[in-house]
C-alpha cells in the first residue's frame, strides 16, 4: 500500500517530545484548493490525504467504515469521500455544495485545503476557495481527459491569481497506468493552459483511491520521475514569501489610542517589509512620516514582513485613520475613483448597472456604481459575450466608479489592494467579488476645478441654508401637489427655491430614459446631481419623484452635507392612490398596457426612517404643506 | 532575504486581523468565554491584537452552574489579568426549574447554553460575538464561515451565509441581526496545544493529569467534582489518574486515564492517541449531523 509513510507516529513523538515540538513549531503553512467535479474523485483525494497523514482518528474511522457500508459508493471498501462531505443535505444529494476547509500536516508543513464544488452553478464557491489559495490542484479523470470543467476550473484559478498549478491526472488505476494516455492528456492541457496565460504547471499521474503517487512514488508508474503530490505540496513556494519582495503597504484597520501618550496604527502588512526608521507615506492624504516603533505584546520588533499583524507608531503626529494605507514613501500606490475590473456575481439578484453598492477593499468602505458590463466571459469557452447585466455566477469586465478616491493597486500586483467585494446596501448581502485591473485615464485627467465663490457664499447671499426636500411616494399620492404648496409658502417667506417635478424632467433632461429598473436609477441619479448643483448655488430644492428604491434615495443623501437632504414620505395606501388615479395610469397598468408601474408590477420601498412623514388620507394637501413647513423651521 | 512565517505566526496574524476588523466595524462586540483551552487562546490573541490597549470588549460567560470548580477559579483571574470586564449570565428559567445534567438530558444543554446564550446576547444588545469554534472539530463546522450571520431570532441558515473572499469580511447587518465570529476557525487541536506551549498561556489544571475521584458510566469516565453528583446504584467514586481533553459541564465531560502532567506530555499523548477530541462530549453522539442541527437552533 502506498500509505506506508506514516507522518504522525513519528519516532520523535514517543522518544523526545520536546524535540518534536521544536521541529513542528517551525512548520510553514500552505493553503490550496482542489478543483474537480463530483466524478473526478476530489473528495476521495482529500480523504486520502487526511488518511495518509494520519489525521483520521479511530472513532472517525469507525464512523467512516459504518457510513461506507450504509451509503458509500465503493462497495465494501472505505469511501474516503464520506469523510469530507459535511452538511446533511449534501450527504443526501451526494454532492459538495459549499466550500469546506480541511486540515492536515506533515513534517514540513501544515495544510489548509479548500474543498470546492465543481459544477458551474457553484462558480462562486470555487472563486471563494481560490481567493486564499497559494496552489490549485486541477483534477482530471484519466478516462475522460480535459473536459469543459477542467477549462473552467483552470480559468477561475488563473483569474484569482493562483501561481502554482498542479494537474493531477487521477484514476490512473482505471486505465492500467497507461503512460501514453497520460502524456496525451498533459499535452492537450498544455496547449489549453498556454491559451489562457498559464505558462507553468506541474503534472502528475495519481490514484486517490489506490494511493498512487500521493505520499510515495508509485511502483505502478516507473515512467514518472516527478515527486509525489505530498512532496510537491511540501516544497512549493508560498505567496507571502513573494509578497515580501514588493513595496511596503499596510491598510490601517484600527487606531490604537489607549491614552494621550500613545498613538499606534494597527493592521496586517499586505506586502513588503517595514523597519523603524523607514520613511512612509499615508494614502490618500500623501502626508509623510517615519516609522518610530513596531509595537507588539511581546516587545518592539526590529522589523516586520508581509502577513504579520502589527501596530506601527510614527515619529510625527500626522492624520491617519481606518481605511488609510501606510506605504513606502518613495513608491506609494495610486489613488483613483474609476477603474476597469473583473467582477464575479455571487447573488441571486442580478447586477443593476448604475445602482450604488458598498465596495470594501482592504479596510476601505466606499459607495460604488458598476457600469453595464463591457462583456461577460463564458467560463467554459472563455469567449467574450455581450451582456447588459451579470447574473448569479456570471463573470464580466466592467467599469466601476467610487464616490471618493480609494487607494489601490492592480490585483495582479497586490491581492489586498486590488481585490474587493460588493455589498447590497439594503440586504447587506455580499453580492460580488472583483479584481481591479487599472485606473481609467478619464478620472486621472479630470480634476476638480476650485472656484472662488463657495457654496457657503452662495447660501449666505440668499440668507438661507440650502436643502433638498425630497418627496417620495406612490404615483397619485400627492407629491407634486404638496411640493407645489410647500414651494408657494416658502416663496411667500422670501426663500429662494426651485421645484424639480418628475414628469417635467422627463420632458427634457431625462427624455431618453424609460421605466426599467436601470433607467429609473439613472433618472434619480441625474435628478440628484442637478438638485445638488442647485443646492450648491444656495437654493432650497424641492423634488417630486416616485423614487421607489431606498438605495437611490440614500445615494442622493450621501452626495450632500449632513442635514441638507430631507426625505419626505408622502404616505398613501396603494388602494387610495389607485382609487384616485388622477392620470388614469393605474387603470392602464392593471390592464397590462403599462409595464414596470410602481405598486403594481414594480416594487415601492417605503422609507424606514423618513425625516418627515405626511399621511394624505388624514391630511389635505394644504395641511400637509403647513405641517412640513413647521418641521423645517427655522430655515436659516 | 525572505523570512518564512511559521504556521502558528500566520494563524495568529489572521486571528488578530479578524478581531480588529470586528472592533472597527461592530457596534457592541463581546467575546464568549468558556474558560476552556480554546477560550484561553482567544483571550491571549485579543490581548495581542489591541496591545497596549486592553481588548475593547467584555468577556461573556454563559454559565450553566455545572462547570468544574477549577474553571470558575481561573475565570475571574483570567479576566482580571487581561484588564477586561467579565459578564456572567445564567438563564433564570433554568435556575428556576433546577435544570441539571443528571435529570434533564439534552434539555440541560438546550436551556443553559443555547437559550442562555440567546438571552444574554439580547439582554446586553451585543451585535457581534466572538466564539472559539474551530473547523476541524466536526464535519459541519468545516463549512462554517468565519463571520457567521444570524437572524434576529439567532437562527443559522446554512444556505444563506455570505461568501468570504481573501481577508475581506462583511460585517454589515440590519438592526436585531447579529454575527458570530470565529477567529481561530483555521486552527487545529494540535495548533492550539502548540500555541499554548509556545506562548505559555495559563490553562485550567484539569487539562493535566492528577489523581481525581471518578465514576465509570456508559463507557465514560466522569469526575465527581462536587456533592451534587448523583450516584447510581452500586456506584462508588474511584481515584484514578485522569485528565480532560475538553472541558464543559462536569457531569457531561468524559476524562481520559493518563499520567501526562506537563504540556509536552499532554501533546505527546494527543499525538499518539487514536480518538478525536469531541468523543469526550456527550452532545455529539446522538446522530451524524447533530451539531449541524444544534447550530440551526442557535447553539454556538
Amino acid at each position: 500500500m502506498a500509505s506506508d509513510v506514516i507522518y504522525k507516529t513519528d519516532d520523535l513523538i514517543a522518544s523526545d517530545i520536546d524535540a518534536y515540538l521544536d521541529v513542528h513549531q517551525h512548520k510553514s503553512l500552505l493553503r490550496f484548493i482542489t478543483c474537480g467535479s463530483v466524478d473526478d474523485g476530489k473528495s476521495t483525494l482529500i480523504g486520502r490525504l487526511l488518511y495518509d497523514s494520519k489525521m483520521i482518528f479511530e472513532d472517525q474511522l469507525a464512523t467512516l467504515e459504518a457510513d461506507s457500508k450504509r451509503m458509500g459508493t465503493q462497495g465494501q471498501e472505505i469511501d474516503f469521500a464520506l469523510l469530507v462531505d459535511g452538511l446533511a443535505a449534501e450527504r443526501e444529494q451526494g454532492i459538495t455544495i459549499d466550500v469546506a476547509y480541511r486540515f492536515f500536516a506533515t513534517e514540513k508543513r501544515k495544510f489548509i485545503v479548500a474543498d470546492c464544488p465543481g459544477h458551474e452553478q457553484y462558480t462562486r464557491n470555487m472563486v471563494t476557495g481560490a481567493s486564499t489559495a497559494d496552489l490549485a490542484v486541477i483534477l482530471i479523470d484519466a478516462r475522460k481527459g480535459v473536459l469543459v470543467q477542467t477549462r473552467r476550473h483552470s480559468y477561475l484559478a488563473k483569474l484569482l491569481g493562483i501561481r502554482n498549478m498542479v494537474l493531477a491526472v487521477n484514476k490512473m488505476d482505471l486505465i492500467d497506468y497507461d503512460q501514453d494516455r497520460y502524456e496525451a492528456i498533459v499535452e492537450e492541457y498544455m496547449s489549453f493552459a498556454a491559451s489562457i496565460g498559464i505558462d507553468h504547471f506541474t503534472a502528475m499521474p495519481i490514484s486517490g483511491f489506490k494511493g498512487d503517487n500521493i505520499t510515495t512514488e508509485s511502483a505502478n508508474t516507473p515512467w514518472y520521475h516527478g515527486p509525489p503530490l505530498m512532496a510537491h505540496l511540501e516544497t512549493v513556494s508560498l505567496d507571502h514569501e513573494g509578497d515580501q519582495a514588493k513595496a511596503f503597504r499596510m491598510p490601517v484597520q484600527w487606531v490604537n489610542r489607549p491614552n494621550l501618550d500613545f498613538r499606534g496604527f494597527s493592521g496586517q502588512i499586505a506586502t513588503g517589509t517595514v523597519h523603524p526608521g523607514d520613511a512612509v507615506r499615508v494614502l490618500p492624504s500623501g502626508k509623510t512620516s517615519t516609522i518610530n516603533r513596531i509595537v507588539t505584546l511581546d516587545g518592539d520588533l526590529t522589523g516586520a514582513v508581509a502577513g504579520q499583524s502589527v501596530t506601527l507608531c510614527f515619529a510625527d503626529e500626522i492624520d491617519c485613520s481606518r481605511g488609510d494605507v501606510i506605504a513606502t514613501a518613495d513608491n506609494p500606490p495610486e489613488v483613483c475613483d474609476q477603474f476597469e475590473s473583473t467582477i464575479v456575481w455571487m447573488a441571486d439578484d442580478a447586477l443593476i448597472p448604475g445602482r450604488a453598492y458598498w465596495l470594501k477593499l482592504g479596510t476601505q468602505m466606499v459607495s460604488a456604481t458598476v457600469q453595464a458590463p463591457k462583456y461577460a466571459v463564458n467560463v467554459n469557452t472563455m469567449e467574450h459575450m455581450a451582456a447588459k447585466t451579470l447574473e448569479l455566477n456570471a463573470i464580466g469586465v466592467a467599469e466601476i466608479s467610487t464616490d471618493k478616491p480609494i487607494v489601490f493597486e492592480p490585483y495582479a500586483d497586490n491581492h489586498t489592494l486590488g481585490g474587493f467585494i460588493l455589498i447590497d446596501k439594503i440586504s447587506n448581502a455580499t453580492v460580488a467579488a472583483g479584481m481591479l485591473h487599472f485606473s481609467l485615464r478619464r478620472a486621472q485627467n479630470v480634476h476638480w476645478q476650485a472656484t472662488d465663490v463657495s457654496r457657503e457664499a452662495h447660501a449666505a447671499l440668499k440668507n438661507q441654508r440650502p436643502k433638498i426636500l425630497w418627496f417620495t411616494g406612490l404615483s397619485g399620492s400627492g407629491k407634486s401637489t404638496i411640493a407645489n404648496e410647500v414651494e408657494k409658502s416658502l416663496n411667500l417667506m422670501n426663500r429662494h427655491t426651485f421645484l424639480l417635478d418628475g414628469d417635467n424632467v422627463r420632458h427634457g433632461l431625462n427624455k431618453d430614459l424609460g421605466f426599467t429598473e436601470t433607467d429609473r436609477i439613472e433618472n434619480i441619479r441625474r435628478v440628484g446631481e442637478v438638485a445638488k448643483l442647485m443646492a450648491d448655488a444656495g437654493l432650497i430644492v424641492l423634488t417630486a419623484f416616485i423614487s421607489p428604491f431606498r438605495a437611490e434615495r440614500d445615494m442622493v443623501r450621501a452626495m450632500l452635507p449632513e442635514g441638507e437632504f430631507v426625505e419626505i414620505f408622502v404616505e398613501t395606501p396603494l388602494e387610495v392612490a389607485e382609487a384616485r388615479d388622477v392620470k388614469g395610469l393605474y387603470k392602464k397598468a392593471r390592464a397590462g398596457q403599462l409595464k414596470n408601474f410602481t405598486g403594481i408590477d414594480s416594487p415601492y420601498e417605503a422609507p424606514e426612517k423618513p425625516d418627515i412623514r405626511v399621511n394624505t388620507v388624514e391630511m389635505t394637501p394644504a395641511e400637509a404643506a403647513e405641517y412640513i413647513i413647521r418641521q423645517l423651521m427655522p430655515l436659516k | 532575504m525572505t523570512s518564512t512565517l511559521t504556521h502558528l505566526e500566520r494563524l495568529e496574524a489572521e486571528a488578530i486581523h479578524i478581531m480588529r476588523e470586528v472592533v472597527a466595524e461592530a457596534e457592541r462586540p463581546v467575546m464568549l468565554y468558556s474558560v476552556g483551552k480554546d477560550s484561553a487562546v482567544m483571550l491571549h490573541l485579543a490581548r495581542k491584537a489591541f496591545y497596549p490597549s486592553p481588548p475593547p470588549f467584555p468577556l461573556l460567560h454563559v454559565d450553566t452552574t455545572w462547570k468544574f470548580k477549577a474553571m470558575y477559579e481561573l475565570r475571574e483571574k483570567a479576566a482580571r489579568d487581561a484588564g477586561m470586564e467579565l459578564l456572567v449570565y445564567q438563564n433564570p428559567e433554568a435556575i428556576g426549574r433546577g435544570i441539571n445534567p443528571f435529570d434533564h438530558g439534552s434539555l440541560h444543554t438546550d436551556m443553559w447554553k443555547t437559550e442562555g446564550l440567546k438571552q444574554a446576547l439580547d439582554k446586553y444588545g451585543f451585535d457581534v460575538a466572538f466564539g472559539g469554534a474551530r473547523r476541524d472539530e466536526e464535519k459541519s463546522r468545516a463549512k462554517e464561515r468565519i463571520f457567521s450571520f444570524r437572524t434576529a431570532t439567532h437562527g443559522w441558515d446554512p444556505k444563506n451565509q455570505r461568501p468570504e473572499l481573501w481577508n475581506l469580511y462583511n460585517a454589515r447587518k440590519a438592526k436585531g441581526e447579529s454575527i458570530r465570529v470565529f477567529p481561530i476557525s483555521n486552527w487545529t487541536e494540535l495548533d492550539i496545544w502548540q500555541y499554548i506551549h509556545l506562548e505559555r498561556i495559563e490553562i485550567v489544571p484539569l487539562y493535566f493529569s492528577a489523581p481525581r475521584p471518578t465514576v465509570e458510566r456508559n463507557g465514560m469516565l466522569l469526575m465527581v467534582d462536587d456533592d451534587r453528583f448523583q450516584f447510581n446504584n452500586g456506584e462508588m467514586p474511584v481515584e484514578r489518574s485522569i485528565r480532560f481533553r475538553t472541558l464543559g459541564c462536569y457531569p457531561l465531560t468524559g476524562a481520559v486515564e493518563s499520567t501526562a502532567s506537563t504540556l509536552p506530555e499532554v501533546i505527546q499523548e494527543m499525538l499518539l492517541s487514536t480518538t478525536s477530541e469531541r468523543q469526550g462530549r456527550a452532545i455529539d453522539h446522538d446522530q451524524a449531523a447533530s451539531m449541524e442541527k444544534k447550530k440551526q437552533e442557535g447553539y454556538f
